[in-house]
């Protein structure tokens, strides 16, 4: 398990450098660059020599591929242009959000999806299934941006349920304080629920629209490994001992329908967090997503670099993990 | 339901429980049993087609037949194990009078895995892969016969040993990959027995295992049956497998059964063309070299419906005019039932297969 673990981060050493090539070449094949970004259209080239140089952008391109590397190596991005803050540091500051986000989205797809496509694989032919195959198609092709601009329309703008942007309201702001950057949990730990709820309901809207791409696919995943399992001879065999209902779904079904479901969920992940760049800046939602936008937008070479760097990392640990867990179920894969 | 907790517990033999004693009929008593498959826009598929047996307790019981020929859907209907739908199921079967055929599923859940219990073709895949070898013994314990999980265990560990799987108590932690095929076979037959139950279906149950492996598990079958007195419905297309353990065979052909008889007669004079056509075609070893086999021509596939005559015909050598034109009864002749308008001769014309009996 150890070796596995440690052979799989390994991976991660090719993985990041690719990746630093690619994206310090793209950033810089952006048109425009930080200096104009920072100082309009119209900006006089001495001006903008004048940023280059503050930067370094006027060294060759490999003198300034390599002090990249060398500082990324020790973690240091460098600081933001548009904030003057350090990289990681703004990292750690919005990465909470993105995390309570992505896992509002995932335990919307998940619980949802898993039972969603339980029934339809039990209902085959019915229209309970034939409405869950349509929807999740429906699901997998309609943009993010678009339903969460259709949510927050609906929802907030016309019915007023629930809060259209933002992680918190500024009213329950003034008394929350957030020791951990997770809202709700902060509204919890700090013995203060209206903050927490308040919290929770900013994140209902964000979380259908990121997640509805994962609960799509995990319906249909759910509802073909159910379909594979219930004809296999292992549930027969355990019909024919006469088990309960009960204990052959949980035992028999689930258990082996969930295998590549584990797999799918796992993979889903890195689907989250590109969602969430999409998902924040359409609920002004400040987290990791949005600030990436951001940074795009004005050309911040450095908040680029840095933050996919470290979703990069972040995706590639959390698949290792998810594939610890499905050793866990599987005593197959653990004997490997 | 039925019997009592405690004398379930009991180890000893499972025949005469208490309790039971007043029913004297036939264990399992299958009547004029059919089973149609059903599909929209489809022809309807009768699998199988008024067919009649009964065991006695302690008795073991062959169905014989090619792929196709309905036996292992009797097998399951048997069980109640026949998908909710698109199945049409008539007739009866009970078991010690009691009539299975449109039982609650409650009903059907209790009696399953305790009073009758069946081990399925390929062990390779009749095991829960991601279930431990203990849980998937033990569940079937816990399930009817009320034990902790400690007393299952030990209980498992000796039904396992019990079918010859060496140092069980390591064996019940282990996962169905570890174990070879004939091991697996053996586990199934265990968790199949846990709960001696009076009637045991075997479905080819040596089929997918290698030929030395295979006359272990039918060793074991044949031991099981005599030291627990449980009745033994066995589904093979193996004539070699009735021989060394069937004491009545039924032979179906196309959903039919179209010979019943002691296993002796049958080997030594069958009476319907198809049964003569199985036996004429086991290699022989005392057979001079390069000597043809003998096939019986055709396929399965050539088959005529029961309505319009013997479904046999297409493929039989001794076919008169009747065959193709009306279905003949299952009539008694000697001591052997024959659905046939041409049977073979008693004794005599294929005497040579006496020795298939080994």
């Amino acid at each position: 398990m150890l070796r596995f673990a440690v052979r799989r981060l390994m991976q991660l050493v090719p993985i990041l450098l690719g990746l630093s090539i690619l994206l310090f070449f793209w950033v810089r094949a952006l048109p425009g660059g930080p200096a104009v970004a920072l100082l309009g259209e119209r900006a006089t080239p001495e001006k903008i020599a004048q940023i280059n140089r503050i930067y370094g952008l006027d060294r060759p391109w490999y003198e300034q591929y390599l002090s990249f590397l060398e500082r990324a190596v020790q973690l240091n991005f460098g600081s933001s242009i548009r904030t003057q803050r350090p990289v990681t540091e703004e990292f750690l500051r919005l990465f909470p959000a993105t995390v309570e986000l992505s896992l509002a989205a995932g335990i919307f797809a998940v619980g949802l999806g898993i039972p969603l496509g339980y029934l339809a694989a039990r209902r085959h032919t019915t229209l309970l299934d034939n409405a869950s195959v349509t929807g999740s198609l429906i699901g997998v092709t309609v943009p993010v941006f678009f339903l969460g601009y259709l949510l927050r329309y609906v929802f907030a703008v016309k019915l007023g349920w629930l809060p259209a942007t933002g992680r918190q309201d500024s009213r329950e702001f003034l008394d929350a304080v957030h020791p951990t950057g997770f809202y709700v949990l902060d509204g919890i730990l700090t013995g203060n629920p209206a903050a927490a709820w308040d919290a929770a309901k900013h994140l209902i809207l964000p979380g259908i629209a990121l997640g509805t791409i994962p609960l799509a696919i995990i319906t249909r995943i759910t509802r073909a490994s159910v379909l594979d399992v219930v004809n296999e001879d292992y549930v027969r065999t355990a019909e024919a001992k006469g088990l309960l209902k009960r204990t052959i779904t949980r035992r028999h079904v689930l258990r082996n329908a969930m295998l590549p479901v584990i797999t799918v969920t796992g993979l889903q992940v890195g689907l989250l967090l590109s969602g969430a760049v999409l998902t924040e800046t359409v609920f002004a939602f400040d987290g990791v997503g949005r600030f990436l936008n951001l940074a795009i937008s004005n050309r911040d070479f450095s908040v680029i670099q840095g933050f996919i760097l470290i979703i990069a990392v972040i995706v590639v640990v959390v698949n290792l993990l998810v594939d610890i867990a499905y050793g866990l179920v599987d005593p197959r894969v653990r004997a490997r | 339901m039925g019997t009592g907790r405690s004398e379930e517990l009991d180890l000893g033999q499972a025949p005469g429980r208490p309790g039971r004693a007043a029913y004297d009929g036939p264990l399992l008593a299958v009547d004029d049993l059919s089973v149609t498959f059903t599909r929209r826009g489809r022809r309807d598929v009768r699998a199988v087609d008024g067919v009649s047996f009964a065991i006695r307790p302690g008795e073991t019981v062959g169905l014989v037949g090619e792929s196709g020929s309905g036996k292992s859907v009797t097998a399951l209907a048997v069980m109640g194990l026949l998908p909710g739908r698109g199945v049409r199921v008539g007739g009866s079967v009970r078991l010690e009078g009691e009539e299975l055929l449109g039982a609650s599923d409650d009903r059907l859940r209790d009696l399953r895995g305790r009073e009758m219990a069946m081990v399925f073709q390929d062990p390779m895949t009749s095991l829960n892969p991601v279930v431990s070898i203990g849980v998937q013994v033990t569940e079937v314990l816990r399930r009817h016969r009320d034990m902790t999980r400690e007393q299952a265990s030990v209980e498992a560990a000796s039904l396992l040993r019990r079918v010859g799987i060496p140092d069980p108590v390591r064996r019940l932690k282990d996962y169905p990959h570890q174990l070879s095929g004939g091991m697996r076979q053996r586990a199934l037959i265990a968790s199949a027995l846990a709960c001696r139950p009076r009637l045991l279906i075997c479905d080819e149950p040596t089929t997918a295992l290698d030929v030395t492996i295979q006359a272990q598990i039918l060793d074991l079958l044949r031991q099981l049956v005599r030291e627990s007195g449980t009745a033994l419905l066995m589904i093979t297309h193996d004539l070699g497998v009735v021989a060394g353990l069937c004491d009545t065979v039924h032979v179906m052909y196309s959903g039919r059964v179209v010979e019943s008889a002691p296993r002796r007669p049958l080997f030594g004079s069958p009476r319907h063309p198809y049964t003569g056509g199985l036996l004429a075609s086991i290699p022989r070893l005392d057979a001079p070299r390069g000597a043809p086999l003998h096939p019986i021509q055709g396929s399965p596939n050539d088959t005529i419906p029961w309505e319009s005559g013997c479904a046999f015909a297409p493929r039989c050598e001794d076919r008169v005019d009747a065959c193709t034109t009306s279905a003949p009864a299952l009539e008694v002749r000697g001591n052997a039932s024959v659905r046939c308008w041409n049977p073979l001769p008693p004794p005599g014309r294929t005497a040579a297969v006496q020795e298939v009996r080994a």
